[in-house]
């Protein structure tokens, strides 16, 4: 039941090395040490903590993405991959042969590439301020990489990054339900028949999990 | 079908597709004392294995792992903007979300649940009576649906009985009886169920309709309002506004489903069996090509498998149903540089855009309750409801709030107002705020049929059945963008009567094509359309192909137009209808029920 109490106690949620140190270590089993490196840095600017809420790190976004990659959405479940494979106008969608895996893969090495040519350091070790640089130059599509066009990895992280922060904690992100406490969202309560016509009102009750969880 | 093909035992009625139309088909052959098989190329699904609490409540899992929908892995289709184009297959969900699975869109719709306006089953017509031919612009197939809404009446009744709708009257049987639609024609009864509350937003949203001079009423809704029991002696429970309708199984039972409406009888009937995981591949037709003689299809072991049947009922999605009329070779393919043929004619899609209202911080929306088809519109710029003369375009769009329940991956997408960066700080503090204090506002409007518009097979791309995909040919006209933009300045007017602090009114624009990146809606239609007339219709006013006369072809595929409403009130009636005369008539004397 914490709605704005909630949102207070996060503006103070320590940064990722003190997190950590609470829990024991994720250990990826998809990404490698340097790419693990990148998703730790780049979800760390997508969603940062500050006074609004707990950032993506605190949410363990990194750990909910490596987990998707082991599922068959991370193998390309679901998407249509026969080719042949010819590109078009952007409106037509995405037209690369590529599964999640692939577009991590391909395109963390073509973002710490650029990282290291034009400052010397991947990209996990660049200030904030030159990663943001970098991450809003993928997003408007002004880096090239070799095989995976910077906006389309770009777009597949931010998806992500979205979805590690906001779904069930069962997923492995959204820790702690920080989240949905941060947005208002009471989770899988699922039941307003009595706050239905509470016309403009806040909802008191916190939020809760799946699997019961409460924040 | 190949020589290897596993003939099996004849039944009366094959049915493709395990969704609304499927399921309201096997029940009225059923009553007729019809054997019935249903094919359904999903798997099979039911509330209690699919909408189990909490589990179900997985919006990862739901909404954007598609849970409930299409696997395009196996079967896409493919899009283009224009015949000058060469159409890319749609490789992930995006603009539109097909369903898979007994139960079909069905289970996983939100439940919005309308008639059809009666001018436009009738909108050629009407437009040449009231504007002139030459109203009609250059390259837009207009046309009649060939049944008017006091014979399709009964069976909207009817559907709405079986589905347990909420809503509230304007004109029972001429007299005017409640605070519903004024614009809507007069009803034999009253709906099933009273109208669900109106969440805050909609309660907003109906005081200002009312202070612009709008004609505001609550959106008739497949979501429970009480306790109910359908004519199928099926029970459904109360909606409780969980906010989990699109893109799930209802675990209230409260959403009007197949599998929680139909389904329960239809399991128990001897005469109806159910094969789930059977995909059909082709309609087979005897030598001359006249009649059906079954279907063939891979059984969930991949054996394929030829059923033979009297009467074959197409009831899939609405692109699957043209796409295996065109691999059967059922109907004439349409031909758009000469524009004649009829199969892939009159393509249609839906002509939405969502605009947002912020309110003051110290006000909740609490936009996670709602329910699918809940909420409050008014129709004072649908159909005909309007004069076109002085405006120059075309249709119409019903406005709403149906605030159906956002959850929070859905609100971190949309972001905040207009000019928030998509990430970091300023987006949280944008989406926090958007998400708590604002409300959305749709026009949800018609999309007109136009000469270059339509659905062929594709020359490249094939099914993992090595079946070409479906081709969309597919762009907004000026006609509809210019009917969105006036439509949405009216919400502007909406607006005004808010205590908004921000508003951000979103139109469609002029010379920006289709993008199929952007969810919009499933409410596709057309391509195997109804009519009177065989040069410009698919099949007859009762469904049937012209040229096939034991094939029915049930589903969206037959709307010769869009129309400003969700297609499934109109689907369902219009399966009824067709049940009906497939009843009364055609059993007993098959052959064409029309011309």
């Amino acid at each position: 039941m914490q709605g704005l109490a909630g949102v207070a106690a996060c503006g103070t949620v320590p940064a990722f090395g003190a997190s950590a140190a609470t829990r024991p270590p994720y250990a990826p089993r998809f990404f490698n040490a340097p790419q693990w490196d990148f998703l730790i840095a780049a979800c760390a600017r997508l969603i940062p903590a500050d006074i609004h809420g707990p950032g993506a790190l605190a949410l363990d976004v990194p750990r909910f993405i490596d987990m998707q990659m082991q599922t068959p959405y991370g193998h390309g479940a679901g998407w249509y991959l026969a080719g042949p494979f010819m590109q078009g106008a952007d409106n037509l969608g995405y037209q690369l042969p590529y599964t999640p895996r692939d577009l991590y893969q391909r395109g963390i090495t073509g973002m710490n590439a650029h990282a290291t040519t034009r400052h010397g350091r991947p990209f996990a070790a660049l200030a904030p301020a030159v990663q943001d640089d970098l991450l809003r130059a993928a997003e408007q599509g002004s880096l090239v990489f070799d095989e995976v066009p910077s906006a389309v990895f770009f777009e597949q992280l931010l998806a992500n990054v979205m979805e590690g922060a906001f779904s069930d904690p069962i997923h492995g992100g959204n820790t702690g339900l920080g989240g949905w406490t941060m947005l208002g969202f009471p989770g899988a309560r699922a039941d307003f028949m009595d706050w239905v016509d509470r016309y403009g009102a806040h909802y008191p009750l916190g939020s809760v999990s799946i699997s019961g969880e409460r924040a | 079908m190949s020589g290897d093909a596993r003939r099996l035992s004849p039944v009366d009625v094959v049915i493709v597709g395990g969704g609304w139309a499927g399921s309201i088909m096997a029940k009225e052959m059923t009553e007729a004392g019809r054997s019935v098989v249903m094919l359904e190329r999903g798997p099979d699904r039911s509330t209690a294995a699919d909408g189990a609490y909490p589990a179900s409540i997985d919006e990862l899992e739901g909404n954007f792992r598609y849970r409930l929908f299409q696997d395009l892995s196996k079967n896409t289709v493919t899009i283009r903007n224009n015949s000058q184009q060469t159409a890319l297959p749609y490789r992930r969900m995006a603009a539109f979300l097909p369903g898979e699975g007994v139960g079909g869109a069905g289970l996983h719709w939100s439940g919005v649940h309308f008639r059809i306006a009666p001018d436009d089953l009738r909108l050629r017509s009407r437009v040449i009576e009231k504007y002139g031919r030459a109203f009609i612009p250059e390259g837009m197939n207009l046309q009649d649906y060939g049944v008017t809404y006091e014979e399709l009446e009964p069976f909207f009744d009817k559907a709405e009985k079986v589905f347990g709708t909420s809503g509230e009257a304007y004109r029972v049987n001429g007299q005017v009886v409640g605070r519903g639609n004024v614009f809507a024609p007069s009803r034999s009864d009253h709906f099933p169920l009273p109208a669900l509350k109106d969440v805050y937003t909609a309660h907003i949203f109906r005081k200002a309709a009312e202070e612009a001079g709008f004609h505001p009423y609550s959106l008739p809704a497949a979501n429970a309002s009480q306790q109910y029991v359908n004519p199928y002696g099926v029970q459904m429970g109360p909606c409780n506004f969980c906010g989990y309708c699109s893109g799930y199984a209802c675990y209230m039972y409260s959403k009007a489903s197949p599998n929680v409406n139909i389904l329960p009888v239809l399991r128990r009937h001897p005469l109806f069996e159910l094969r789930s995981s059977s995909h059909v591949l082709k309609v087979e037709l005897d030598a001359d090509g006249r009649r059906a003689t079954g279907v063939t299809y891979l059984d969930a072991d991949g054996q394929e498998c030829m059923q033979p049947a009297e009467i074959v009922i197409l009831a899939a999605f609405q692109f699957h149903n043209v796409r295996l009329m065109l691999l059967s070779g059922i109907g004439r393919p349409y031909d758009p540089a000469r524009n004649e043929g009829v199969v892939g004619r009159n393509f249609v899609y839906q002509n939405v855009t969502t605009s947002t209202v912020w309110l003051d911080r110290g006000v909740e929306t609490n936009q996670f309750i709602g329910a699918g088809g809940g909420g409050v519109a008014f129709d004072d710029f649908n159909s005909e409801n309007f004069d076109h003369g002085p405006l120059g375009f075309v249709g119409g769009s019903p406005v709403w709030v149906n605030q159906a329940g956002v959850k929070p991956i859905g609100a971190a997408h949309v972001g905040g107002p207009p000019g928030t960066p998509r990430w970091g700080s300023a987006w949280k503090a944008g989406t926090i705020d958007t998400y708590r204090h604002s409300l959305r506002i749709d026009a949800h409007g018609a999309n007109m049929a136009y000469r270059d518009v339509y659905l062929d097979l594709d020359p490249t791309w094939k099914d993992t059945c090595g079946q070409p995909l479906l081709r969309m040919t597919f762009d907004w006209k000026d006609n509809d963008i210019r009917m969105n933009r006036y439509v949405v300045d009216r919400i502007g007017d909406v607006a005004k009567a808010m205590d908004a602090r921000q508003v951000h009114l979103v139109r469609r624009e002029f010379g920006s094509p289709f993008d199929t990146r952007q969810y919009q809606t499933t409410h596709l239609g057309g391509g195997a359309v109804m009519g009177e007339d065989p040069g410009t219709s698919a099949l007859n006013r009762y469904l049937q192909s012209w040229d096939v006369h034991n094939v029915f072809v049930i589903g969206a595929n037959a709307f010769p137009q869009g129309t400003g409403y969700n297609p499934t009130g109109m689907v369902a009636a219009l399966a009824y209808w067709a049940a009906h005369h497939i009843r009364v008539t055609y059993l007993a004397h098959p052959g064409p029920l029309a011309g």
